[in-house]
């Protein structure tokens, strides 16, 4: 096998004036590199004006999540190898505007993230002297929803965030329903007004995508679902009792 | 140039930014506070902490006795009264993040779990399964942006701090998506940016961790403290360096060297029992059990492997059910990096730089000597970590002097005095021009950002290793020197403005230069061996001469001038650091 490959990667620089393109690089082909590691090498040694994120490289900054070969994948954690003989194709997430190379706008998944209130509400006033009591059980339940990394490979992969560009889409959701969920929170009801409207949850077609490109195993296209059955419980109750507040 | 200004400014949006941001924010919503990050927020080095934050929590242990485990942890190089205040605080502080929603693991009937951990002598530390930094992180983040009044600059890398008649009025900043270069002025500033661990080559640390607000503070004028106590983690996976958290010892993993024998009963941690005994054995202090493993290396009883000695962590006898419950971020890197199943396999470990005790001298109530600076977490030096730092504490001195810290800069902002605008903004344009005319616009500069920085990594490993000798660190000292000449020399490939990595990469460089001067400096000068800083030519610890910190501040050029400043000693006379007997 040979001892390297190319990586094919997406070049933009709008100060160029000049459209997307793809620039080959060849860089060694290491049984323990991953393609960030290919990325780096073309940084440090062949191209310095190759823009990208990475930080922590062990998968739990979420920082360089990329198109490889057309999947939305964290570079840092995804072997070279598995790409072998190549070449590869490495372009920047899909459904965001690209800011230059690899770098993708995230400012509208924050702004949806801070939208979906993902913080502990309390209506009463209540706060204990000492820590919540929270079962391992209660624990559990939303636990899974809380391994978010707010990568983005979920919005790269959900073909709603795709056609739809208010859609609030799987990670924000996900950690709606993950606060939702806690045990020490009461601020559904204010989360299911957001989250409920037109742009929210209705949208989304059960493709599960996002489920399937999480690198942390997180299931928000689960928690979309559950999230309509609430709703829709909801707005039944709203009927039943329709004075108000239950 | 555009400028903007706030009441206060904090530089660094990881655990100790954001709670200093939620503490103001609470204090007084009143008060115009702002965040400026080279990242967003959640990326920040935090995110990788991973077994725990130690606060006294059960009826059995005292506040008393986590300072004496801090202290003795210490080598008695830690402020007695900070840490005193440390340990007093950090429990409220757990509290106040469970309140807010972290997904603390719990007991059967609900309470708050807790784990032993290195060092300790009751189990104390709180922990959200082995992602405890990234839950924290992402607790406060989440929590940050309730609150309208807390205005962030992502992705925004400052170059300077603004110091007009003595007092810090702001910064200099790049807004990467742009490049333009900004001044943001405020009344006080936090330096909040973690720690340095990108100048060594093997490094738990993340790619953004070269010490961008010590040496912001450093050449500002606020001195660096006992930046020789350099803590190596002992166990990193040897290709990538990444961290394997000391929690899967305390759970009850054992260290073992190519014979299959635990080691450690031959370095005075104690005799080898099947379950975890508290500071003995495989839970003593990290510095000692590092120094330990590098003795196997040198009597050659350990593996040799493409990327250096190693030993095994083995983890096999735990089980599967409590491998995955208790440490599945352990099994998760174990598999994608190493190809490993701990479960199946032991895991190949050999330590790794992690951590920096010192930084940006503080007081207890995190300011630094320079009037409107403050610093917290890995970025100051308060100091409660002395010569080693116990497992477990960082994650509580984010909280606590992150608090302190927000708390002492509203008091500094409503007392300061108006600013001379026009001086502070003719300095941020001096420092527009040398950005643009040092890298943006020059064409003509030779050496290149990652040949400096390896020979910087390399030098410092030579030097500033687990041991030290005077001879090394002359040399690694020179090599330093030769570089800081060196990088002013600096060629880019990358002249435009828009998200330029290449020239943060370059003022990277000169920050972490800085800082390796001063780490190799410090080293030079201190002539004993404590805790983190062993030297072989000086063995033994002098607590006639050296019961001090080292103060080191930086000259126009030249090396830095190194002062030494008593430590606080109140209720825990220096003494003998014993473990496993």
């Amino acid at each position: 096998m040979s001892d390297t490959i190319i990586l094919e990667v997406a070049r933009f620089n709008p100060e160029d004036g000049g459209e997307p393109s793809y620039q080959s690089f060849e860089v060694p082909l290491r049984p323990d590199w991953m393609v960030l590691d290919g990325l780096n090498h073309i940084k440090d040694q062949l191209d310095g004006s190759l823009a990208f994120r990475w930080s922590c490289r062990m998968g739990i900054c979420g920082s360089c999540g990329m198109m490889v070969n057309g999947v939305p994948t964290l570079t840092c954690e995804t072997l070279l190898m598995n790409y072998a003989p190549g070449p590869v194709r490495v372009a920047p997430l899909d459904h965001f505007p690209v800011v230059k190379d690899l770098v993708v706008d995230l400012d509208d998944f924050l702004a949806k993230l801070q939208k979906v209130r993902p913080w502990v509400v309390r209506k009463d006033d209540f706060k204990p002297a000492r820590e919540f009591m929270q079962s391992p059980a209660q624990l559990e339940a939303f636990h899974q929803f809380s391994l978010c990394i707010n990568c983005t490979l979920c919005y790269a992969a959900c073909p709603v965030s795709g056609l739809d560009p208010d859609f609030i889409g799987p990670a924000a959701i996900a950690l709606a329903h993950r606060y939702n969920l806690d045990s020490r929170d009461q601020g559904i009801e204010d989360r299911l007004d957001i989250v409920s409207q037109h742009e929210g949850i209705w949208d989304c077609t059960v493709v599960g995508e996002c489920s399937v490109v999480c690198p942390k195993h997180v299931d928000p296209s689960l928690a979309i679902q559950q999230f309509k059955l609430t709703a829709t419980k909801e707005w039944f109750k709203s009927f039943l009792l329709p004075r108000g507040k239950h | 140039m555009e400028t903007s200004s706030h009441d206060i400014l904090i530089i660094g949006g990881g655990g100790a930014g954001l709670r200093a941001a939620i503490e103001i924010a609470e204090q007084d919503p009143g008060i115009d506070v702002a965040m400026v990050s080279k990242v967003y927020p959640m990326r920040s080095h935090t995110v990788s902490a991973e077994g725990g934050a130690a606060g006294v929590a059960g009826k059995d242990d005292t506040i008393d006795e986590h300072c004496y485990d801090t202290i003795s942890g210490s080598d008695w190089l830690g402020d007695q009264d900070a840490i005193e205040f440390f340990c007093n605080e950090i429990p409220k502080e757990l509290l106040r993040l469970e309140h807010w929603g972290c997904p603390w693991s719990r007991e059967p009937d609900g309470r708050i779990a807790v784990r032993p951990f290195g060092g300790m002598k009751k189990m104390r530390t709180w922990f959200a399964a082995d992602k405890t930094g990234f839950h924290m992180l992402h607790t406060l983040f989440q929590t940050s942006l309730k609150f309208n009044t807390i205005v962030r600059y992502d992705e925004t890398f400052v170059t300077r701090l603004l110091v007009e008649d003595g007092a810090v009025r702001g910064v200099v900043a790049i807004e990467l998506r742009t490049g333009k270069i900004r001044a943001i002025q405020a009344k006080a500033v936090i330096i909040a940016t973690g720690g340095c661990g990108r100048v060594f080559p093997f490094t738990t640390n993340a790619n953004i961790c070269t010490g961008d607000g010590m040496a912001l503070a450093y050449r500002a004028g606020a001195p660096l403290k006992d930046m020789e106590m350099v803590q190596y983690h002992p166990t990193g996976l040897p290709f990538t360096g990444i961290l394997i958290t000391e929690a899967a010892r305390a759970e009850g993993g054992w260290l073992l060297n190519k014979d299959g024998y635990r080691f450690l009963q031959d370095y005075d941690l104690g005799k080898p029992t099947p379950a975890p005994v508290f500071r003995s054995m495989e839970l003593g202090p990290r510095d000692r059990v590092s120094q330990a493993i590098f003795g196997e290396f040198e009597k050659g009883r350990a593996f040799h492997g493409p990327y250096g000695d190693y030993v095994h962590l083995d983890l096999r006898h735990l089980g599967e059910h409590k491998i995955e419950s208790r440490l599945p971020m352990v099994r998760e890197l174990c598999l994608k990096y190493e190809n490993i199943d701990p479960v199946r396999e032991p895991i190949p470990i050999r330590p790794v730089q992690h951590y920096m005790m010192g930084g940006v001298h503080t007081d207890i109530d995190a300011r630094t000597p320079l009037p409107g600076l403050f610093a917290a977490g890995e970025a100051a030096c308060v100091s409660i970590n002395g010569a080693n730092r116990l497992g477990s504490n960082s994650l509580g001195e984010i909280l606590v002097f992150g608090a302190r810290a927000g708390r002492s800069a509203v008091e500094s902002a409503r007392n300061a005095s108006a600013a001379n605008e026009t001086a502070i903004l003719a300095q941020a344009r001096d420092e527009e021009r040398r950005v643009e005319e040092r890298f943006l616009r020059r064409t003509d500069g030779t050496e290149k950002i990652t040949k400096l920085r390896e020979e910087m990594q390399r030098a410092m490993e030579k030097g500033c290793g687990i041991y030290r000798e005077r001879d090394s660190l002359a040399e690694s000292a020179n090599k330093i020197g030769e570089l800081r000449e060196r990088a002013g020399n600096l060629a880019l490939d990358d002249h435009s403005r828009t998200f330029n990595t290449q020239l943060t990469s370059a003022l990277e460089l000169g920050y972490m230069l800085d800082v390796a001067e001063a780490i190799v400096h410090s080293a030079l000068d201190r002539e004993e061996s404590r805790g983190a800083h062993q030297r072989r030519d000086f063995a033994k610890r002098d607590d006639q001469k050296y019961l001090a910190h080292s103060v080191a501040h930086r000259s126009a050029d030249g090396p830095p001038r190194i002062e030494y400043l008593p430590v606080v000693i109140t209720r825990w006379p220096p003494g003998e650091r014993v473990y496993g007997r």
